[in-house]
Protein backbone atom coordinates (compact mmCIF):
# COMPACT_ATOMS: atom_id res chain seq x y z
CA UNK A 1 0.00 0.00 0.00
CA UNK A 2 1.35 3.47 -0.79
CA UNK A 3 0.47 6.28 1.92
CA UNK A 4 0.81 10.09 0.78
CA UNK A 5 3.91 11.63 2.68
CA UNK A 6 1.32 13.59 4.81
CA UNK A 7 0.02 11.68 7.63
CA UNK A 8 -3.77 10.97 6.35
CA UNK A 9 -4.79 12.33 10.35
CA UNK A 10 -2.98 15.79 9.19
CA UNK A 11 -6.35 16.09 7.00
CA UNK A 12 -8.94 13.95 8.72
CA UNK A 13 -8.59 15.21 11.97
CA UNK A 14 -9.53 19.10 10.93
CA UNK A 15 -12.22 18.01 8.63
CA UNK A 16 -13.73 16.00 11.79
CA UNK A 17 -13.09 18.98 13.72
CA UNK A 18 -14.76 21.17 11.37
CA UNK A 19 -17.64 18.83 10.37
CA UNK A 20 -18.47 18.40 14.10
CA UNK A 21 -18.82 22.52 14.96
CA UNK A 22 -20.93 23.06 11.79
CA UNK A 23 -23.19 20.20 12.52
CA UNK A 24 -23.27 21.68 16.62
CA UNK A 25 -24.36 25.15 15.21
CA UNK A 26 -26.81 23.85 13.09
CA UNK A 27 -28.55 21.98 16.33
CA UNK A 28 -28.62 25.32 17.80
CA UNK A 29 -30.06 27.59 15.35
CA UNK A 30 -32.58 25.01 13.92
CA UNK A 31 -33.60 23.73 17.21
CA UNK A 32 -33.63 26.69 18.84
CA UNK A 33 -31.44 25.93 21.56
CA UNK A 34 -31.09 28.23 24.97
CA UNK A 35 -27.77 29.54 24.61
CA UNK A 36 -27.60 28.57 28.88
CA UNK A 37 -28.04 24.95 27.93
CA UNK A 38 -25.58 24.68 24.67
CA UNK A 39 -24.15 28.04 23.31
CA UNK A 40 -23.32 28.22 19.49
CA UNK A 41 -19.64 27.32 18.59
CA UNK A 42 -18.79 31.37 18.17
CA UNK A 43 -20.54 32.33 21.52
CA UNK A 44 -17.91 29.12 22.83
CA UNK A 45 -14.73 31.16 21.15
CA UNK A 46 -15.88 34.62 22.85
CA UNK A 47 -15.80 32.56 25.95
CA UNK A 48 -12.22 31.25 25.10
CA UNK A 49 -11.02 35.22 24.45
CA UNK A 50 -12.52 36.19 27.10
CA UNK A 51 -11.02 33.23 29.32
CA UNK A 52 -7.20 34.06 27.82
CA UNK A 53 -7.71 37.86 28.21
CA UNK A 54 -8.46 37.06 31.91
CA UNK A 55 -5.13 36.87 33.97
CA UNK A 56 -6.43 34.77 36.75
CA UNK A 57 -7.11 31.92 34.09
CA UNK A 58 -2.95 31.49 34.24
CA UNK A 59 -3.12 31.10 37.56
CA UNK A 60 -5.75 28.34 37.70
CA UNK A 61 -3.81 26.68 35.07
CA UNK A 62 -0.96 27.02 36.86
CA UNK A 63 -2.60 25.51 40.08
CA UNK A 64 -4.53 22.16 38.26
CA UNK A 65 -0.97 21.23 36.50
CA UNK A 66 0.54 21.74 39.77
CA UNK A 67 -1.59 19.70 41.44
CA UNK A 68 -2.32 16.97 38.79
CA UNK A 69 1.74 16.83 38.17
CA UNK A 70 2.38 16.93 42.13
CA UNK A 71 -0.06 13.92 43.00
CA UNK A 72 1.25 12.32 39.29
CA UNK A 73 4.54 12.27 40.79
CA UNK A 74 3.66 10.73 44.40
CA UNK A 75 1.57 7.82 42.74
CA UNK A 76 4.61 6.73 40.43
CA UNK A 77 7.20 6.88 43.47
CA UNK A 78 4.96 4.49 45.37
CA UNK A 79 3.52 2.96 42.87
CA UNK A 80 6.18 1.71 41.19
CA UNK A 81 8.37 0.92 44.42
CA UNK A 82 5.07 -0.94 45.79
CA UNK A 83 4.59 -2.97 42.75
CA UNK A 84 8.37 -3.62 42.29
CA UNK A 85 8.52 -4.72 46.74
CA UNK A 86 5.75 -7.13 46.21
CA UNK A 87 6.48 -8.46 42.81
CA UNK A 88 9.63 -9.13 44.60
CA UNK A 89 8.20 -10.88 47.77
CA UNK A 90 5.20 -13.18 46.97
CA UNK A 91 3.70 -13.62 50.37
CA UNK A 92 4.01 -9.46 50.69
CA UNK A 93 1.46 -9.23 47.69
CA UNK A 94 -0.69 -12.39 48.86
CA UNK A 95 -1.04 -10.71 52.37
CA UNK A 96 -1.23 -6.89 51.40
CA UNK A 97 -3.38 -7.83 48.04
CA UNK A 98 -6.76 -7.40 49.85
CA UNK A 99 -6.09 -3.99 51.37
CA UNK A 100 -5.04 -3.09 48.02
CA UNK A 101 -8.00 -4.25 46.46
CA UNK A 102 -10.61 -2.48 49.31
CA UNK A 103 -8.73 0.84 48.83
CA UNK A 104 -9.71 1.14 45.06
CA UNK A 105 -13.23 -0.17 45.09
CA UNK A 106 -14.02 2.42 47.52
CA UNK A 107 -15.28 4.76 45.06
CA UNK A 108 -12.41 7.03 45.98
CA UNK A 109 -15.12 10.38 44.34
CA UNK A 110 -16.85 9.86 47.68
CA UNK A 111 -13.67 10.11 50.24
CA UNK A 112 -13.31 13.62 48.36
CA UNK A 113 -14.95 15.52 51.28
CA UNK A 114 -12.52 13.54 53.53
CA UNK A 115 -9.45 14.74 52.27
CA UNK A 116 -10.64 18.31 52.18
CA UNK A 117 -11.26 17.95 55.85
CA UNK A 118 -8.02 16.59 56.63
CA UNK A 119 -5.80 18.30 54.37
CA UNK A 120 -7.89 21.57 53.83
CA UNK A 121 -9.52 23.37 50.49
CA UNK A 122 -5.84 24.02 49.65
CA UNK A 123 -3.73 22.40 47.40
CA UNK A 124 -2.25 19.24 49.17
CA UNK A 125 -5.90 17.59 49.23
CA UNK A 126 -6.57 17.71 45.30
CA UNK A 127 -2.70 16.66 45.20
CA UNK A 128 -3.46 13.71 47.23
CA UNK A 129 -6.69 13.12 45.73
CA UNK A 130 -4.76 12.57 42.93
CA UNK A 131 -2.28 10.46 43.63
CA UNK A 132 -4.65 8.04 45.49
CA UNK A 133 -6.49 7.26 42.18
CA UNK A 134 -3.64 7.50 39.83
CA UNK A 135 -1.71 5.19 41.92
CA UNK A 136 -3.69 1.96 41.10
CA UNK A 137 -2.74 1.75 37.44
CA UNK A 138 0.76 2.14 37.85
CA UNK A 139 0.64 0.08 40.89
CA UNK A 140 -0.97 -3.38 38.75
CA UNK A 141 1.44 -2.56 35.76
CA UNK A 142 4.70 -2.62 37.53
CA UNK A 143 3.43 -5.36 39.76
CA UNK A 144 2.62 -7.36 36.22
CA UNK A 145 6.18 -6.26 34.57
CA UNK A 146 7.86 -7.77 37.51
CA UNK A 147 6.19 -10.81 37.22
CA UNK A 148 5.96 -11.86 33.41
CA UNK A 149 10.08 -12.10 32.93
CA UNK A 150 11.16 -14.33 30.38
CA UNK A 151 12.25 -17.76 31.60
CA UNK A 152 15.18 -17.58 29.68
CA UNK A 153 16.35 -14.74 30.37
CA UNK A 154 16.12 -15.82 33.95
CA UNK A 155 18.04 -18.41 33.10
CA UNK A 156 20.50 -16.11 31.65
CA UNK A 157 20.97 -14.39 35.39
CA UNK A 158 20.90 -17.60 36.89
CA UNK A 159 24.28 -19.35 34.77
CA UNK A 160 25.85 -15.96 35.41
CA UNK A 161 25.33 -16.21 39.15
CA UNK A 162 23.94 -13.15 39.63
CA UNK A 163 22.86 -11.58 42.96
CA UNK A 164 19.07 -10.09 44.07
CA UNK A 165 20.05 -6.75 42.87
CA UNK A 166 21.99 -7.15 40.18
CA UNK A 167 18.80 -9.51 38.74
CA UNK A 168 15.84 -6.37 39.37
CA UNK A 169 18.23 -3.65 38.02
CA UNK A 170 19.63 -5.27 34.67
CA UNK A 171 16.79 -8.00 34.13
CA UNK A 172 13.43 -6.96 35.83
CA UNK A 173 13.14 -3.73 35.92
CA UNK A 174 14.24 -2.96 32.14
CA UNK A 175 12.20 -5.76 31.37
CA UNK A 176 8.86 -4.22 33.32
CA UNK A 177 9.25 -0.52 31.70
CA UNK A 178 7.27 -1.02 29.10
CA UNK A 179 4.16 -2.26 31.16
CA UNK A 180 4.89 0.34 33.81
CA UNK A 181 4.94 3.25 31.33
CA UNK A 182 1.38 2.05 30.30
CA UNK A 183 0.39 2.38 33.55
CA UNK A 184 1.63 5.57 33.70
CA UNK A 185 0.25 6.60 31.02
CA UNK A 186 -3.69 5.45 32.58
CA UNK A 187 -1.98 7.17 35.75
CA UNK A 188 -1.83 11.06 34.22
CA UNK A 189 -4.80 10.75 32.71
CA UNK A 190 -6.90 9.58 36.26
CA UNK A 191 -4.51 12.44 38.02
CA UNK A 192 -5.87 15.21 36.44
CA UNK A 193 -9.55 13.74 36.81
CA UNK A 194 -8.55 13.84 40.48
CA UNK A 195 -7.19 17.21 40.45
CA UNK A 196 -10.10 18.50 38.60
CA UNK A 197 -13.02 17.01 40.82
CA UNK A 198 -11.16 17.73 43.88
CA UNK A 199 -11.31 21.98 42.83
CA UNK A 200 -15.04 20.72 41.98
CA UNK A 201 -15.99 19.96 45.79
CA UNK A 202 -13.68 22.60 47.56
CA UNK A 203 -11.54 25.43 47.57
CA UNK A 204 -11.04 28.67 45.73
CA UNK A 205 -8.63 27.80 42.68
CA UNK A 206 -7.92 25.54 39.56
CA UNK A 207 -9.50 25.21 36.77
CA UNK A 208 -12.10 22.62 38.52
CA UNK A 209 -12.94 25.75 40.74
CA UNK A 210 -13.32 28.03 37.47
CA UNK A 211 -15.97 25.44 36.35
CA UNK A 212 -17.89 26.07 38.69
CA UNK A 213 -17.48 29.57 39.11
CA UNK A 214 -18.45 30.31 35.81
CA UNK A 215 -21.51 27.84 35.74
CA UNK A 216 -22.74 29.70 39.23
CA UNK A 217 -22.38 33.39 37.47
CA UNK A 218 -24.63 31.55 34.36
CA UNK A 219 -22.07 31.54 31.79
CA UNK A 220 -22.57 28.91 29.96
CA UNK A 221 -20.18 29.83 27.15
CA UNK A 222 -16.91 30.18 29.45
CA UNK A 223 -17.52 27.34 31.14
CA UNK A 224 -16.95 25.48 27.86
CA UNK A 225 -13.72 28.00 27.42
CA UNK A 226 -12.98 26.09 30.50
CA UNK A 227 -13.73 22.76 29.62
CA UNK A 228 -11.61 23.30 26.36
CA UNK A 229 -9.39 24.79 28.24
CA UNK A 230 -9.25 22.07 30.44
CA UNK A 231 -8.98 19.69 27.72
CA UNK A 232 -5.66 20.89 26.19
CA UNK A 233 -3.65 20.81 29.40
CA UNK A 234 -4.91 17.57 29.87
CA UNK A 235 -3.70 16.24 25.99
CA UNK A 236 -0.47 18.35 26.57
CA UNK A 237 0.34 15.82 29.84
CA UNK A 238 -0.82 12.98 28.25
CA UNK A 239 1.45 13.65 25.37
CA UNK A 240 4.41 14.56 27.35
CA UNK A 241 4.08 11.30 29.50
CA UNK A 242 3.69 8.99 25.72
CA UNK A 243 6.57 10.62 24.20
CA UNK A 244 8.59 9.80 27.60
CA UNK A 245 8.42 6.22 26.19
CA UNK A 246 10.32 6.92 23.04
CA UNK A 247 13.44 7.41 25.60
CA UNK A 248 13.02 5.44 27.65
CA UNK A 249 12.46 2.18 25.93
CA UNK A 250 13.60 2.96 22.28
CA UNK A 251 14.26 -0.56 22.06
CA UNK A 252 10.92 -1.76 22.65
CA UNK A 253 8.13 -2.80 19.54
CA UNK A 254 6.00 -0.10 20.71
CA UNK A 255 8.65 2.52 19.62
CA UNK A 256 10.11 0.63 16.79
CA UNK A 257 6.65 -0.01 15.16
CA UNK A 258 5.97 3.32 15.39
CA UNK A 259 9.34 4.67 13.97
CA UNK A 260 9.02 1.97 11.08
CA UNK A 261 5.35 3.65 10.32
CA UNK A 262 7.24 6.81 10.28
CA UNK A 263 9.97 5.31 7.64
CA UNK A 264 7.74 4.36 5.82
CA UNK B 1 42.73 -31.60 19.21
CA UNK B 2 41.57 -33.83 21.32
CA UNK B 3 43.20 -36.83 21.54
CA UNK B 4 41.01 -39.92 22.89
CA UNK B 5 43.34 -41.37 24.68
CA UNK B 6 45.01 -38.37 26.66
CA UNK B 7 41.79 -37.12 27.00
CA UNK B 8 40.51 -40.22 29.07
CA UNK B 9 42.27 -38.76 31.94
CA UNK B 10 41.11 -35.71 32.70
CA UNK B 11 37.10 -35.25 32.21
CA UNK B 12 35.64 -32.26 32.32
CA UNK B 13 32.31 -32.99 33.29
CA UNK B 14 31.37 -35.82 35.06
CA UNK B 15 28.03 -37.68 35.86
CA UNK B 16 27.84 -40.32 38.07
CA UNK B 17 24.18 -42.15 38.38
CA UNK B 18 22.41 -38.88 37.92
CA UNK B 19 18.73 -38.72 37.05
CA UNK B 20 15.60 -36.81 37.41
CA UNK B 21 12.37 -37.28 39.12
CA UNK B 22 9.56 -34.95 38.65
CA UNK B 23 7.07 -34.87 41.66
CA UNK B 24 3.13 -34.21 39.95
CA UNK B 25 -0.05 -34.71 41.65
CA UNK B 26 -0.38 -37.70 39.37
CA UNK B 27 2.69 -39.56 41.65
CA UNK B 28 6.32 -39.18 40.55
CA UNK B 29 7.30 -39.23 37.14
CA UNK B 30 10.77 -40.32 35.65
CA UNK B 31 11.99 -37.52 33.18
CA UNK B 32 15.29 -39.28 33.54
CA UNK B 33 16.82 -42.72 34.31
CA UNK B 34 20.37 -42.67 36.88
CA UNK B 35 22.70 -42.29 34.06
CA UNK B 36 26.50 -41.97 34.15
CA UNK B 37 28.75 -39.81 31.59
CA UNK B 38 32.05 -38.20 31.19
CA UNK B 39 33.04 -35.40 28.80
CA UNK B 40 36.79 -34.88 28.33
CA UNK B 41 38.36 -31.95 28.42
CA UNK B 42 38.19 -30.28 24.75
CA UNK B 43 35.87 -33.13 23.43
CA UNK B 44 32.63 -31.82 21.34
CA UNK B 45 29.83 -33.95 22.73
CA UNK B 46 26.86 -34.01 20.95
CA UNK B 47 23.23 -35.23 23.01
CA UNK B 48 20.90 -36.43 20.64
CA UNK B 49 17.49 -37.67 20.97
CA UNK B 50 13.84 -36.90 20.36
CA UNK B 51 11.70 -34.98 22.73
CA UNK B 52 11.15 -36.12 25.62
CA UNK B 53 14.37 -38.21 25.73
CA UNK B 54 15.64 -35.74 28.70
CA UNK B 55 18.71 -33.92 26.64
CA UNK B 56 17.65 -30.90 27.98
CA UNK B 57 17.16 -31.79 31.62
CA UNK B 58 20.85 -33.24 31.20
CA UNK B 59 22.43 -30.15 29.85
CA UNK B 60 20.03 -28.12 32.39
CA UNK B 61 21.87 -30.27 35.46
CA UNK B 62 25.68 -29.70 34.06
CA UNK B 63 24.28 -26.27 33.82
CA UNK B 64 23.37 -26.00 37.42
CA UNK B 65 19.96 -24.47 36.53
CA UNK B 66 18.37 -28.10 37.58
CA UNK B 67 18.79 -29.81 40.66
CA UNK B 68 19.21 -33.61 40.59
CA UNK B 69 17.23 -36.15 42.02
CA UNK B 70 19.87 -38.56 42.65
CA UNK B 71 23.83 -38.69 41.62
CA UNK B 72 26.52 -36.47 40.93
CA UNK B 73 27.73 -33.84 39.04
CA UNK B 74 31.49 -32.74 38.75
CA UNK B 75 32.69 -30.04 36.79
CA UNK B 76 36.58 -29.89 36.13
CA UNK B 77 36.02 -31.90 38.96
CA UNK B 78 34.37 -29.80 41.56
CA UNK B 79 30.78 -31.27 43.02
CA UNK B 80 28.42 -28.38 41.49
CA UNK B 81 25.80 -29.35 43.83
CA UNK B 82 27.28 -29.27 47.28
CA UNK B 83 24.45 -29.94 50.24
CA UNK B 84 21.67 -28.57 47.81
CA UNK B 85 23.37 -25.26 46.80
CA UNK B 86 25.18 -24.79 43.47
CA UNK B 87 28.83 -24.26 43.72
CA UNK B 88 29.34 -20.93 42.30
CA UNK B 89 33.37 -21.86 41.66
CA UNK B 90 31.89 -24.32 39.64
CA UNK B 91 29.32 -22.73 37.97
CA UNK B 92 31.79 -19.98 36.34
CA UNK B 93 33.67 -22.69 34.18
CA UNK B 94 30.01 -22.74 32.30
CA UNK B 95 29.10 -21.41 29.22
CA UNK B 96 25.37 -21.66 27.87
CA UNK B 97 23.78 -20.78 24.74
CA UNK B 98 19.88 -21.72 24.95
CA UNK B 99 17.69 -22.01 22.10
CA UNK B 100 16.48 -18.97 22.13
CA UNK B 101 19.00 -16.34 21.99
CA UNK B 102 17.64 -14.56 25.24
CA UNK B 103 19.52 -11.57 24.90
CA UNK B 104 18.19 -8.85 26.44
CA UNK B 105 16.44 -6.62 24.31
CA UNK B 106 17.02 -3.03 26.30
CA UNK B 107 20.67 -3.84 25.87
CA UNK B 108 22.83 -2.95 22.84
CA UNK B 109 24.40 -5.96 21.46
CA UNK B 110 27.83 -5.05 22.81
CA UNK B 111 26.29 -5.05 26.28
CA UNK B 112 24.42 -7.63 25.84
CA UNK B 113 28.15 -9.73 25.45
CA UNK B 114 29.76 -7.99 28.29
CA UNK B 115 26.72 -8.84 30.52
CA UNK B 116 28.95 -11.52 32.20
CA UNK B 117 31.76 -9.21 33.15
CA UNK B 118 29.65 -6.20 34.07
CA UNK B 119 28.15 -8.66 36.27
CA UNK B 120 31.72 -9.99 38.03
CA UNK B 121 31.97 -5.58 37.58
CA UNK B 122 34.46 -5.00 34.71
CA UNK B 123 36.04 -1.53 34.09
CA UNK B 124 33.16 -0.35 31.04
CA UNK B 125 36.58 -0.35 28.88
CA UNK B 126 37.20 -3.75 29.63
CA UNK B 127 33.88 -4.49 28.78
CA UNK B 128 33.62 -2.88 25.38
CA UNK B 129 37.39 -4.56 24.23
CA UNK B 130 36.14 -7.62 24.85
CA UNK B 131 32.89 -7.58 23.24
CA UNK B 132 34.64 -5.77 20.45
CA UNK B 133 37.31 -9.01 20.38
CA UNK B 134 34.11 -11.26 20.46
CA UNK B 135 32.07 -9.78 17.48
CA UNK B 136 34.97 -10.30 15.74
CA UNK B 137 35.38 -14.01 16.24
CA UNK B 138 31.70 -14.46 15.79
CA UNK B 139 31.76 -12.39 12.64
CA UNK B 140 29.25 -9.13 14.00
CA UNK B 141 31.71 -6.68 14.31
CA UNK B 142 29.72 -3.62 12.83
CA UNK B 143 26.88 -4.44 14.73
CA UNK B 144 28.14 -3.66 18.56
CA UNK B 145 25.82 -0.59 18.42
CA UNK B 146 22.31 -2.15 17.20
CA UNK B 147 19.57 -3.77 19.24
CA UNK B 148 18.98 -7.39 19.57
CA UNK B 149 15.57 -7.03 17.31
CA UNK B 150 17.54 -5.51 14.66
CA UNK B 151 19.05 -8.72 14.09
CA UNK B 152 18.36 -11.57 11.99
CA UNK B 153 18.00 -14.95 14.10
CA UNK B 154 21.45 -16.49 13.05
CA UNK B 155 22.72 -13.74 14.37
CA UNK B 156 21.39 -13.32 17.40
CA UNK B 157 22.55 -17.04 18.53
CA UNK B 158 26.34 -15.56 17.21
CA UNK B 159 25.57 -12.31 20.07
CA UNK B 160 24.32 -15.27 22.29
CA UNK B 161 27.46 -17.39 21.95
CA UNK B 162 29.71 -14.33 22.63
CA UNK B 163 28.12 -13.66 25.40
CA UNK B 164 28.59 -16.99 26.79
CA UNK B 165 32.30 -17.04 25.81
CA UNK B 166 32.86 -13.22 27.26
CA UNK B 167 34.39 -14.28 30.76
CA UNK B 168 36.28 -17.11 28.78
CA UNK B 169 35.01 -20.41 30.50
CA UNK B 170 36.23 -24.14 29.81
CA UNK B 171 33.21 -24.97 28.99
CA UNK B 172 30.06 -24.09 26.53
CA UNK B 173 26.53 -25.99 26.79
CA UNK B 174 24.58 -25.33 24.02
CA UNK B 175 20.74 -25.86 23.95
CA UNK B 176 19.52 -26.56 20.33
CA UNK B 177 21.08 -23.27 19.74
CA UNK B 178 20.96 -23.13 15.49
CA UNK B 179 17.38 -25.03 16.36
CA UNK B 180 15.27 -22.00 15.10
CA UNK B 181 17.25 -21.05 12.14
CA UNK B 182 17.10 -22.30 8.01
CA UNK B 183 18.80 -25.38 6.53
CA UNK B 184 21.15 -22.63 5.24
CA UNK B 185 22.57 -20.28 8.24
CA UNK B 186 22.03 -23.57 10.27
CA UNK B 187 25.09 -25.24 8.32
CA UNK B 188 27.01 -21.61 8.11
CA UNK B 189 26.89 -21.67 12.33
CA UNK B 190 27.92 -25.03 12.14
CA UNK B 191 31.26 -24.33 10.80
CA UNK B 192 31.23 -20.87 12.58
CA UNK B 193 30.76 -22.77 15.85
CA UNK B 194 33.61 -25.60 14.92
CA UNK B 195 36.20 -22.36 13.98
CA UNK B 196 35.40 -20.97 17.67
CA UNK B 197 35.51 -24.57 19.35
CA UNK B 198 39.02 -25.16 17.68
CA UNK B 199 39.73 -20.96 17.97
CA UNK B 200 39.60 -21.52 22.24
CA UNK B 201 39.49 -25.17 22.82
CA UNK B 202 36.94 -25.21 24.92
CA UNK B 203 34.83 -28.41 25.81
CA UNK B 204 31.53 -28.29 24.34
CA UNK B 205 28.33 -30.16 25.07
CA UNK B 206 25.68 -29.84 21.93
CA UNK B 207 21.66 -30.76 22.77
CA UNK B 208 20.52 -31.28 18.91
CA UNK B 209 17.24 -33.24 17.14
CA UNK B 210 19.24 -33.05 14.19
CA UNK B 211 21.41 -36.29 13.23
CA UNK B 212 23.39 -35.15 10.19
CA UNK B 213 23.77 -32.00 12.37
CA UNK B 214 24.94 -34.26 15.86
CA UNK B 215 27.39 -35.94 12.99
CA UNK B 216 29.04 -33.38 11.55
CA UNK B 217 29.74 -31.42 14.88
CA UNK B 218 30.38 -34.01 17.48
CA UNK B 219 34.03 -35.84 18.54
CA UNK B 220 31.19 -38.38 20.19
CA UNK B 221 27.44 -38.57 19.91
CA UNK B 222 25.30 -39.40 22.66
CA UNK B 223 21.85 -40.81 21.75
CA UNK B 224 18.85 -40.64 23.81
CA UNK B 225 15.80 -42.86 24.03
CA UNK B 226 12.91 -41.19 25.86
CA UNK B 227 10.23 -41.82 28.72
CA UNK B 228 12.16 -41.80 31.02
CA UNK B 229 15.16 -41.11 29.40
CA UNK B 230 18.33 -43.14 29.39
CA UNK B 231 21.38 -43.55 26.83
CA UNK B 232 20.29 -45.84 23.88
CA UNK B 233 24.56 -45.69 22.24
CA UNK B 234 27.34 -43.58 22.09
CA UNK B 235 28.73 -43.64 18.96
CA UNK B 236 32.15 -42.22 18.05
CA UNK B 237 32.61 -39.72 14.70
CA UNK B 238 36.30 -40.23 13.02
CA UNK B 239 36.44 -37.78 10.78
CA UNK B 240 39.30 -34.91 10.84
CA UNK B 241 39.10 -31.38 12.02
CA UNK B 242 38.37 -29.18 10.71
CA UNK B 243 35.76 -30.47 8.99
CA UNK B 244 34.20 -28.88 6.22
CA UNK B 245 30.53 -29.25 5.17
CA UNK B 246 31.39 -31.99 1.84
CA UNK B 247 32.09 -34.56 4.47
CA UNK B 248 28.16 -35.19 4.63
CA UNK B 249 28.91 -36.99 1.06
CA UNK B 250 31.28 -39.52 2.31
CA UNK B 251 29.96 -42.89 2.76
CA UNK B 252 31.26 -43.18 6.03
CA UNK B 253 29.42 -39.95 7.42
CA UNK B 254 26.42 -41.09 5.74
CA UNK B 255 26.59 -44.57 7.11
CA UNK B 256 26.69 -43.34 10.56
CA UNK B 257 23.55 -41.13 9.78
CA UNK B 258 21.88 -44.18 8.26
CA UNK B 259 22.64 -46.50 11.74
CA UNK B 260 21.30 -43.56 14.30
CA UNK B 261 18.06 -42.85 12.21
CA UNK B 262 17.91 -46.80 12.64
CA UNK B 263 18.58 -46.35 16.37
CA UNK B 264 16.10 -43.99 16.61
CA UNK B 265 13.18 -45.29 14.53
CA UNK B 266 13.59 -48.63 16.81
CA UNK B 267 13.05 -46.64 19.83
Amino acid sequence: MTFPRVPLTWITTPVLIILFLLGWDLYVTWFEISKFILPRPISVFDGLVELFATPSTYRHTWVTTYETVAGFAIATVIGIGLGAVLGKVPWLERTLNPFIIATQVVPKVALIPLFILWFGFGPESKIIVSAVIAFFPILTNTLLGIKSVDFGQRDVMTSLNAGKWQTFVTLEFPSALPAILTGMEVGIVLAIIGAVVGEYLGGSEGLGYLAVATLAAYKVNLLFAVIILLTAVGFVLYIAMVSVRRFVIPWHESVLIERQQVAG
Amino acid sequence: MPDNADAAATDEIELVGVDKIFKTLDGDVAALDPIDLCVARGEFLVLLGPSGCGKTTILRIIAGLLGPSNGTVKIGGRDLWVRGRRDDKAVQELGIVFQDASLFPWFSVEQNIALPLRLRGASRRAQRDKARELCKLVGITGFEKRWPRELSGGMRQRAAIARALSYDPEILLMDEPFGALDAMTRDQMNLELQRIWLDRGCTIVFVTHSIPEAVFLGDRIVLLSPRPGRINSITDVPFDRSRRMEVQTDPAFQTIVKDLRGRLEAM
